[in-house]
């Protein structure tokens, strides 16, 4: 009974169909081609969508790069100021030894006072004059101390000097305090800015490239502050990193491609490297905070243990990258070196690796590039401490320069933001420069087998 | 200058003794190489190998133990009441290692942190002088036996091929061990913590505050370790994070995969490329120093409190940050939906959305959430972002507009500057890096599980 009823209506059903096939769909009725407008405008809303997406992602990029650039790019210049420096003997070589020494331990930053007092003789008050010391950096003594040793005959001459000024002055200058606002909101006084405005209209003031900035390290001057301490870190870093992860990660993928056997080994090994590949950086800090430095006792802020940090974090992209280049080499090239009577090793060496090696060797620009622009872990193996020195070696005390560029985001002083965008720029350009010539190696050395 | 000259010295050594086994070698032959079992390189290879590798492997272990060696030494000879206190300890072996430096003369130490100080100097000085003995007398041992051992028919290729195939074991053999190092120094940080904190508070504790008092009679002197707090607040941020890396990573993929023509993609894909690129820290400093300034302005201007460490501006530069992740994993995912599924929806006379929406879409599903989940699992493990853009103050709140903290945020305070290991406070870094770890490799298993299975579907 039941099958009856179902088959009358599968026939009902059926007809229906029968019905509506006999029908011809009429495609030029309003109705479909509503329904096609329809459709196709959904085509080109979905498509937008693609679009702006896109545009997006490339706007955060655009705005990502102006940011910085506009805010960076006034580092690369300094102000200076010009004063009539008397080098008085005097006060640098009272007895006229001549002696270096002597001469080196000079009050030179009483110099520098006093050519300002010559220059605004009616600044009298004591405050008053504090600030005005303030146009002058302290490290222009420095500066003036090596003059006088290269050249010890300007003893006793006046000299007009283009001297480094202070950081207040020289953002006065590049025009990020305004003049305008209310004495209480900004950093200078009224006083302060007469002087400059005094000296501006003398011509005593003037921008020049800021070569300081690239040959010395940090210090808590934003005028005298410099990347190069931190890109030597970087350097030593990237030195320990490469030694070790660079010939680690390509044995270990020679044995997991051309020799491991598939066993559980080998299936641990794997698992492993992708789950590393995927685990916080911090952790690796971790990591190395606890096994380097508290188990090992190595030296703390050490580009040593930083690379040694960095080493286990790039190995498994190197391995990775690494695989797949020597997966790459086609079968045939392997057959035909053992046919000849080479053994596996020799294969491998003296055939399957040379062909891998540009791919090899691009995978690990790119990790080391990684390496370069990470921070977090080396914050957790002390490479934040505050370092003035330039290092001298891996073992030496060190920061990096992310790190660098940390340290100062969280500086209080307003010049430390232009610095900070020009030590990102010149970061960048480290790693646009490192990523070109991995796109350069694959392009030239790209062979289709 | 005493360890990189070791390492020349060694290497020197090396170069010798691979020159001297391939002499020998030569000798041997008598002019003939098919008198030789193997070619005289790996007579040289093999007598370099005996001299480098026990070097090697000995200077990494007397690393491993000299500081621990020489630590336990000092402290075996200083007084008892130095020895019993931690904090005193830890102060007073700094004092040494000061002064063994060559430094110190400003600290007013007693006379036996002094003379402990000189000590050291003298440990490490015999510790460096014997490194450098030991390791040079190993070498030449190495050199000078397996020198002896060669003879023309001793199967050089066959050892050195051995030797080698072992050297790739081990290199293997470190990813395993860096994660069973990751694993144990957790651990044993963590277990260290939860003597002195309950696990059950540290796990579903709802408040947290690490600074422990100074004195016992002040407020919260205990601390309050409660992780859920933190949680939340990582969990805001990735959220906000995915809200802009998924969708915008999503459409890029599809426009890049199915409309872009080949020269806007052979653009626009390097460019989106470049935001994965660019170093954490530099996103950091875009977040706190444009993006937050930013929204708190605009928000003002609207009429909302917006504070200036909000949890939206580490998210959205960290959503940022991760398109490129999304993009191109599910790129991936969609260009390996077989064409046959494409070519039928398109004869059925669908267009190239309804393809995509209806067809590629839900076949690419499981990879897609697959990717999204790697996604999730880098935004909880991102770190300078939200240490340079949010707050410290873990407030346990969803509202977008408010500072909060984040799991790493509170890693990284913790550890940054002074850290005594006998205190709860730089221990509870530790366990939160545990929780962490888990977590991410949880996710990232899972996610990878899901995404094999996708893959395995449609090959």
């Amino acid at each position: 009974m039941t099958d009856m009823a179902s088959l009358m209506e599968d026939r009902a059903a059926a007809k229906v169909i029968s019905d509506n096939l006999r029908k011809p769909v009429d495609w030029d009725s309003p109705k479909i081609a509503r329904n096609i407008k329809k459709r196709y405008a959904a085509e080109r809303r979905f498509k937008s969508y693609g679009l702006v997406a896109i545009g997006l992602a490339l706007l955060a990029l655009c705005t990502l790069a102006l940011s910085i650039g506009s805010k960076g790019y006034s580092a690369f210049y300094q102000t200076y100021v010009q004063l009539e420096v008397t080098f008085d003997p005097a006060v640098i070589d009272p007895e006229g030894t001549g002696d270096p020494d002597v001469i080196g331990r000079a009050n030179f930053d009483g110099l520098i006072k006093q050519a300002l007092r010559d220059r605004f003789p009616d600044v009298t008050s004591r405050s008053d004059r504090r600030n005005l010391y303030g146009i002058v950096s302290g490290g222009a003594s420095y500066d003036l101390r090596e003059r006088v040793l290269e050249n010890p005959n300007l003893i006793g001459q006046t000299r007009t000097i283009w001297l480094i000024s202070g950081d207040d002055f020289d953002m006065l200058n590049k025009g990020y305090i305004d003049p305008t606002v209310d004495e209480g909101d900004r950093r200078l006084n009224d006083k302060e800015i007469t002087w400059y405005n005094d000296l501006v209209a003398a011509g005593a003031v003037e921008k020049q490239f800021h070569t300081r900035f690239f040959t010395s390290g940090d210090s808590r001057e934003p005028e005298l502050a410099g990347i190069w301490g931190a890109a030597v870190g970087s350097f030593y870093t990237l030195i320990v990193t490469l030694a070790l992860s660079f010939p680690i990660g390509v044995l270990a993928a020679i044995y997991l491609e051309e020799f491991a056997p598939k066993n559980r080994f080998t299936q641990i090994v794997e698992v492993n490297i992708n789950n590393l590949a995927a685990v916080p950086s911090i952790v690796f800090g971790l990591l190395g905070l606890e096994v380097y430095l508290n188990v090992m006792h190595l030296p703390r802020s050490a580009p040593v243990v930083g690379g040694l940090t960095l080493a286990l974090m790039t190995l498994p992209t190197i391995i990775i990258a690494s695989r797949a280049a020597i997966k790459a080499v086609p079968p045939s090239i392997r057959q035909a070196a053992l046919g000849l009577g080479a053994s596996p090793v020799q294969t491998v060496t003296h055939h399957v690796l040379p062909l891998a090696m540009p791919g090899i060797l691009t995978g690990t620009i790119i990790g080391m590039a990684q390496a370069l622009g990470e921070t977090a872990p080396l914050l957790m193996i002390g490479m934040v401490a505050f370092i003035v020195d330039i290092p001298g070696g891996a073992l030496d005390p060190a920061t990096v320069l992310p790190v660098q560029i940390y340290l100062w985001a969280d500086s209080p002083e307003r010049a430390f933001v232009e610095k900070t965008s020009a030590a990102i720029m010149v970061l960048l350009a480290f790693l646009v420069l490192m990523n070109g010539l991995a796109v350069y190696l694959r392009k030239k050395f790209e062979r289709k087998w | 200058m005493s360890l990189s000259f070791l390492l020349l010295a060694v290497a020197a050594l090396c170069a010798l003794s691979f020159y001297f086994g391939r002499q020998r070698a030569v000798a041997l032959s008598g002019g003939r190489h098919s008198n030789l079992h193997s070619l005289p390189v790996h007579y040289g290879a093999y007598t370099a190998a005996w001299c480098g590798l026990p070097a090697l492997a000995l200077l990494l272990i007397w690393y491993m133990f000299q500081g621990s060696v020489i630590e336990a030494l000092i402290i075996s000879d200083l007084p008892q009441e130095i020895v019993g206190d931690s904090g005193r300890l830890s102060l007073a072996l700094n004092s040494i290692s000061q002064i063994a430096a060559g430094g110190g003369e400003h600290l007013t130490v007693s006379p036996e942190i002094v003379d402990a100080g000189r000590r050291l100097a003298n440990l490490q000085t015999i510790a460096n002088a014997a490194l450098v003995v030991v390791m040079l007398s190993v070498a030449l041992a190495g050199l000078v036996l397996s020198y002896r051992r060669i003879e023309a028919d001793m199967r050089a290729r066959n050892n050195v091929e051995r030797i080698s195939r072992a050297i790739m074991i081990v290199c293997s053999a470190i990813a395993i061990l860096s994660t069973v190092g990751i694993v144990f120094s957790l651990m044993f940080e963590t277990l260290h913590f939860f003597s002195k904190i309950n696990p059950l508070d540290f796990l579903f504790g709802l408040e947290w505050s690490p600074q422990t008092a100074i004195r016992a009679d002040q407020v919260a002197s205990e601390g309050a370790f409660g992780m859920i707090p933190l949680f939340v607040g990582t969990l805001l941020i990735t959220l906000i994070a995915m809200c802009v890396a998924v969708p915008v990573g999503l459409f890029s993929a599809i426009y890049m995969g199915e409309y872009a023509a080949p020269k806007f993609r052979a653009v626009a894909k390097p460019a989106l490329e470049i935001l994965a690129g660019v170093p954490t820290v530099v996103y950091g400093f875009f977040a706190a120093l444009t993006v937050a300034p930013f929204l708190r302005d605009n928000g003002a201007i609207l009429g909302l409190d917006v504070s200036s460490e909000s949890a939206l501006a580490a998210g959205l530069v960290m959503g940022i940050m991760i398109i490129p992740f999304v993009s191109s994993l599910s790129d991936d995912v969609m260009s390996q939906v077989p064409k046959s599924l494409r070519d039928g929806s398109y004869a059925l006379g669908a267009t190239k959305s309804e393809t995509i929406r209806q067809v590629i879409f839900p076949a690419a599903l499981p990879g897609i959430v697959g990717a999204v989940l790697l996604a999730v699992s880098r935004a909880i493990g991102e770190t300078m972002i939200v240490v340079m853009a949010a707050g410290l103050a873990a407030n346990m709140t969803v509202n977008p507009l408010q500072a909060v903290t984040t799991v790493t945020v509170q890693i990284v305070t913790l550890l940054v500057g002074d850290q005594e290991f006998d205190s709860a406070k730089t221990l509870s870094a530790f366990a939160l890096g545990l929780v962490l770890f888990l977590v991410t490799l949880g996710l990232n298993v899972f996610a990878l599980k899901v995404v094999q299975k996708y893959r395995e579907k449609y090959d």
